[in-house]
């Protein structure tokens, strides 16, 4: 048995006869070893928990193993040691939980009929670390990933945690619909709840009532779908194909959408075209248009949407546009095609699956937006408004949740697999390696004043929109009392300095669990999201494209659907971690987790294998490569997650409204609460602190990572080699926006 | 330290296969210990897979690979002591030339001067001391190729392989960089696998050549065995050209062939075939160009003439079909549409099977 096989039992050990198997309540250690802070071997040995006994004999087993000659037989009976354990560890877990739930039967034939548990703690997370660890050494003994151990026990813990945090959650909301609370099966309600007018009615076309929720989101996710790809096509043609000024301001503007939280639009859109808004009263002043209220419902939805997701269309599209080579313009040229029927013959159909990439974005975002519809949606409920109305609101209705969000699951996945089928990920890739060096062609003149008509509103709106924002929060009531003032700030970031420092002001508890549980989650998000980027792309194993297609899925589950999961989930033992920080902390992780390894699997796409290969043959494993030769290339991509799981975690709602407690609240559930309670001014302040926060946290995650030296020349080396080289390792920037 | 000195390589019916396509099939060869052996042939041969499977960067699915008598056909590439230089020579960009040639030994787990110590000396033997603190991408191509090398050789492998070296440099320094290779595996007495596609190179610097085809060995045999003695038409036409014909043998007496070419009767080591229909490989410079009326020989028409410098290429249409002719006669060149006839030289006609 070699040294780490070792260490991994030790750990296994010390999670079973020296931490408290359960997790404390309040954090006390009261009775250890025995009852809720009992050991697991102390449990066993009183009888309080005798179903803990399996797992104790898995570990005895496996230390019977200890100091033995490496033979085949030894990795045989590792992986079947891990795996009875493993089985044992989970079937207890599952079968004893809340008295009266759980699987009975199981329950029985672990000796705990009728019993109960308390949810696993450190205790129980040490032991399942260890049997699993034990599986994938005994598995590396017997040859699987050319005997690597690191190789075979990553694999394994990313499986355990995607199945335990992605899958188990899901399917919990699958049984929770599908299952009454009594354990029967209940399909004629599902299908009731399923196929209830309130979902699927079509009132709205005959006049009168309104349209189910499932059409109201199919229609603003396909027009925010349309209008976004229209504007950022408009866009990416201007400014890559025109000597427009401005264009450093464009491409600006694509990095707004990822700092501001979602509803902030909305919320500007309130204070400019709401009923006292600053806009409505000025038209209603001067022209006499009458004060209304139309920005609540699709019209404000979709506008703040469109604000909100164009310039994500824009950054897919002008990858697009940058990756036809012009080459292949000016061959129709040649050929004799004149501007405009070379942008319809050549240009128009190469841009075509970048079209559908960007609607297909665009309908995804909007499916998922959950901030701007509470917001604004008024009467139109969509389906992300509606599970949360059913989880937080009167009735209280987890079943009708659960169907909603199935609803809503079973769009974002269609999206998602026929983006998968038709596309590819191909339209990501942008420019190859090879120097094109012809000249783009220039937009037809229609196509020029086109774009321009449909830009610079757009462009004005945007910047009247962040105006608002900016300076929303130092007047009194924006439309109604402009004088300025900073009380808004004083209520939510005052600092008492008179007895030592003192964080008086009311946005300060939230906007310290936002940091902290940033700060925990995004180097985590970072670390699982490369480490199965490496997985996926440098190693061979049984299950490896299954494996990419569950990383991806998870990315089409909106932030809603996941929230509601996880309370469903994980309200109850085994894992009873709800209102703790560390739910927050585990839905962020496993939510942007398919940020980490997109932009770990486009780095790794630009570092040569052979690098990999020279490095095993020069005698070092798996891990020694991954430490020395892949992470510092890949420092761009570790930028890249950072940034963008930190920038999510504080922006992000929906996910987290679920998941909030009084005692770990988030800054944009606070703001959230602060719009719903009317106090614009508030919360308008504190999104423009968050943005200011989370500029300083990009500049400072860019400071820490550091730069990645490859010691180049300042001169450009006249070789042929060395054009290919500097492609190869320069970051694309669309697969960085996604 | 592995002072263990060069190690022979025995592959037994191993075979490599990616789902339905077979990469490598039931091969089978030797390479003694301290010899210098190519694996050459055209593109999609196997013969870079078959290489990758000394290295341990695949691991065959079937068979047996044995490294100084010791079967490694599961070791992983870190457990073996196999040494490998890269066609695209794979330096980390991220790391001086001092930290790439030291790498092998740092992770092995030596301290950091006697690795550099280490290190050096291997500069220092491909020539590149003075180097050490550049990198990758401030070298010229050659250089970079010779870091490639050290770093190979620091740790002293029982095995070094070479993946198409020379592929990335200009024709003229390759001819010098064969060279090298060549005496540095003599002077450090190392076993090289070396992968190839280019004849002329693996002619040059091999003991032996593994001629292979289609997933599997077509030859095995010294360069003048290959050359002289091809195991069939493919070997033949691949290692240095050669036109290949269809030729009756007439009949067989002691060991030699009377064979009937067109109008002409030649007399070949008949290599165990028997009379009846077969093959020959006649080399361009073994066509000698004459004047027409030539008894046995091949009446023909030069189609195509190409002045070389040292050489004249001729394409000439003859009774037996097209063939290619490299005459030394520059100084009375031979135009398109004159009348020759094709004399045999002694050698560089061989039948195949």
């Amino acid at each position: 048995m070699r040294a780490s096989t070792r260490l991994a039992l030790l750990i296994g050990w010390l999670g079973y006869v020296l931490i408290p198997w359960y997790l404390p309540q309040d954090g006390s250690l009261a009775g250890y070893p025995f009852g809720q802070a009992g050991t697991a071997l102390a449990l066993v040995l009183s009888g309080a928990s005798p179903w803990l006994l399996p797992i104790g004999l898995a570990l005895v087993a496996a230390s019977l193993l200890v100091g033995r000659e490496e033979r085949p037989w030894i990795g045989r009976s590792l992986v079947w040691i891990g795996l009875l354990g493993l089985i044992a560890f989970f079937a207890q877990g599952f079968a004893i939980t809340l008295p009266d739930q759980g699987i009975p039967w199981l329950a029985a034939l672990f000796g705990g009929a009728g019993q109960a548990q308390p949810g696993m703690g450190f205790g129980a997370l040490m032991t399942l670390f260890s049997l699993l660890l034990m599986m994938c050494h005994g598995l590396a003994y017997r040859g699987y990933c050319r005997g690597d151990l690191f190789t075979t026990s990553a694999i394994g813990i990313v499986v355990l945690l995607i199945g335990l945090f992605v899958f188990y959650p899901v399917a919990t909301i699958l049984q929770s619909a599908l299952v009454e609370s009594d354990g029967t099966l209940a399909l004629a309600s599902f299908f009731e709840r399923l196929l209830s007018p309130t979902i699927w009615g079509l009132g709205c076309l005959g006049g009168g009532t309104n349209c189910g929720v499932a059409w109201n989101t199919l229609i603003l996710a396909v027009l925010t779908g349309v209008i976004t790809t229209l504007l950022g096509l408009a866009c990416a043609l201007l400014v890559l194909r025109t000597r427009m000024p401005g264009k450093r301001l464009m491409r600006a503007m694509t990095v707004l959408p990822i700092i501001t939280p979602p509803f902030v639009i909305g919320l500007a859109l309130i204070l400019l075209f709401g009923r006292s808004g600053a806009i409505t009263g000025i038209l209603a002043e001067w022209v006499g248009i009458p004060r209304s209220r139309w920005i609540y419902g699709l019209p404000g939805v979709l506008l703040a949407q469109v604000l909100a997701f164009a310039p994500i269309a824009f950054l897919v599209l002008m990858g697009t546009v940058q990756g036809i080579a012009p080459s292949m313009e000016e061959a129709a040229q040649t050929l004799g095609a004149k501007h405009w029927s070379t942008f319809r013959t050549v240009t128009w159909p190469l841009l075509r699956p970048g079209l559908a990439n960007a609607f297909l974005l665009g309908f995804v975002e909007s499916m998922a937006d959950f901030g701007n519809p509470l917001v604004l949606g008024g009467n139109f409920e969509v389906l992300s408004t509606k599970i949360f109305f059913a989880v937080v609101g009167a009735a209280h209705n987890q079943g009708q949740a659960a169907v909603l969000a199935i609803v809503l699951l079973a769009f974002t996945l269609g999206a998602f697999w026929v983006q998968q089928r038709w596309l590819g990920t191909k339209s990501y890739t942008t420019v190859a390696g090879k120097g094109d060096s012809g000249i783009p062609a220039m937009l037809p003149t229609s196509a020029k004043v086109i774009s321009a008509v449909v830009i610079v509103p757009w462009v004005l709106l945007t910047a009247v929109i962040y105006a608002v924002i900016l300076i929303g929060g130092f007047v009194k009531a924006m439309g109604r009392d402009h004088t300025l003032t900073l009380e808004h700030y004083r209520t939510g970031f005052a600092i008492d300095f008179s007895n030592g420092i003192f964080f008086e002001g009311a946005a300060w508890p939230s906007l310290f669990t936002t940091l902290k549980v940033a700060a925990i989650s995004s180097p985590l998000t970072a670390l699982i999201g490369l480490i199965t980027a490496f997985l996926l792309t440098r190693q061979h194993f049984a299950g490896r494209r299954t494996l990419e297609f569950t990383t991806m899925l998870s990315f089409a589950i909106p932030g809603t659907v996941l929230g509601v999961a996880y309370i469903l989930a994980f309200n109850v033992p085994p894992v009873e971690i709800t209102g703790t920080g560390l739910i927050l902390v585990l839905a962020f992780v496993f939510r942007n987790m398919p940020v980490g390894v997109r932009s770990g699997i486009a780095g790794l796409a630009q570092i040569d294998k052979s690098l990999d290969e020279a490095s095993m043959t020069l005698r070092a494993r798996s891990f020694t490569t991954l430490r020395r030769v892949v992470l510092p290339l890949l420092k761009p991509a570790l930028i890249t997650a950072l940034v963008y799981s930190f920038v999510r975690c504080i922006t992000s709602v929906s996910a987290v409204i679920f998941l909030v407690s009084a005692e770990y609240n988030l800054a944009t559930a606070y703001i959230v609460g602060r719009v719903e309670a009317g106090e614009f001014g508030l919360a308008i302040a504190y999104s423009s602190v968050l943005i200011v926060v989370m500029a300083v946290g990009i500049a400072l995650i860019q400071v820490g990572v550091g730069e990645r030296k490859l010691g180049r020349r300042a001169v450009p080396v006249p070789k042929p080699k060395a054009p290919k080289q500097t492609a190869r390792l320069t970051k694309p920037a669309v697969e960085a926006a996604k | 330290m592995s002072k263990a000195g060069p190690a022979s390589v025995e592959f037994r019916n191993v075979s490599m296969r990616y789902g339905a396509v077979t990469a490598v099939d039931t091969v089978s060869f030797a390479i003694e210990a301290g010899q210098l052996v190519t694996l050459l042939g055209p593109s999609g041969c196997g013969k870079t897979t078959t290489l990758r499977m000394i290295a341990g960067l695949e691991i065959a699915s079937e068979g047996e690979i044995l490294i100084g008598g010791k079967d490694v056909t599961h070791l992983s590439a870190a457990d073996r002591d196999v040494s490998m230089v890269f066609q695209s020579y794979a330096l980390f960009p991220h790391m001086s030339v001092m930290e790439n040639a030291a790498y092998g030994p740092t992770v092995k787990g030596f301290a950091k001067a006697k690795a550099q110590e280490m290190a050096l000396e291997k500069l220092a033997l491909v020539g590149l001391k003075g180097f050490e603190k550049r990198y990758p991408s401030e070298l010229s191509g050659g250089q970079q190729q010779r870091v490639a090398v050290a770093r190979a050789l620091v740790l002293e492998p029982q095995v070094l392989l070479f993946d198409e070296p020379l592929s990335n440099l200009d024709a003229k320094l390759r001819r010098r960089v064969r060279q090298e290779i060549r005496d540095l595996q003599q002077s450090l007495n190392l076993t090289v696998a070396y992968v190839t596609h280019d004849q002329e190179e693996a002619l040059a610097v091999s003991d032996k050549i593994i001629v292979m085809s289609n997933a599997r060995v077509a030859q095995q045999g010294s360069p003048r065995e290959l050359y002289e003695a091809p195991a069939d038409a493919f070997v033949a036409d691949f290692i240095g050209d050669a036109n290949l014909l269809d030729v009756a043998i007439t009949s067989v007496t002691d060991g030699r062939a009377d064979i009937a070419l067109g109008p002409a009767r030649l007399n070949l080591p008949a290599r165990g075939l028997a009379a009846g229909p077969a093959k020959i490989a006649i080399r361009p410079h073994s066509l000698l160009v004459s004047e027409p009326g030539l008894p046995n020989g091949l009446p023909g028409i030069v189609r195509k003439s190409s002045y070389l410098g040292n050489h004249v290429d001729l394409i000439v249409e003859s009774p037996v079909g097209e063939l290619f002719v490299v005459s030394p006669d520059t100084q009375r060149p031979r135009a398109a549409g004159d009348s020759i006839a094709l004399a045999f030289a002694e050698t560089g006609l061989v039948l195949v099977p």
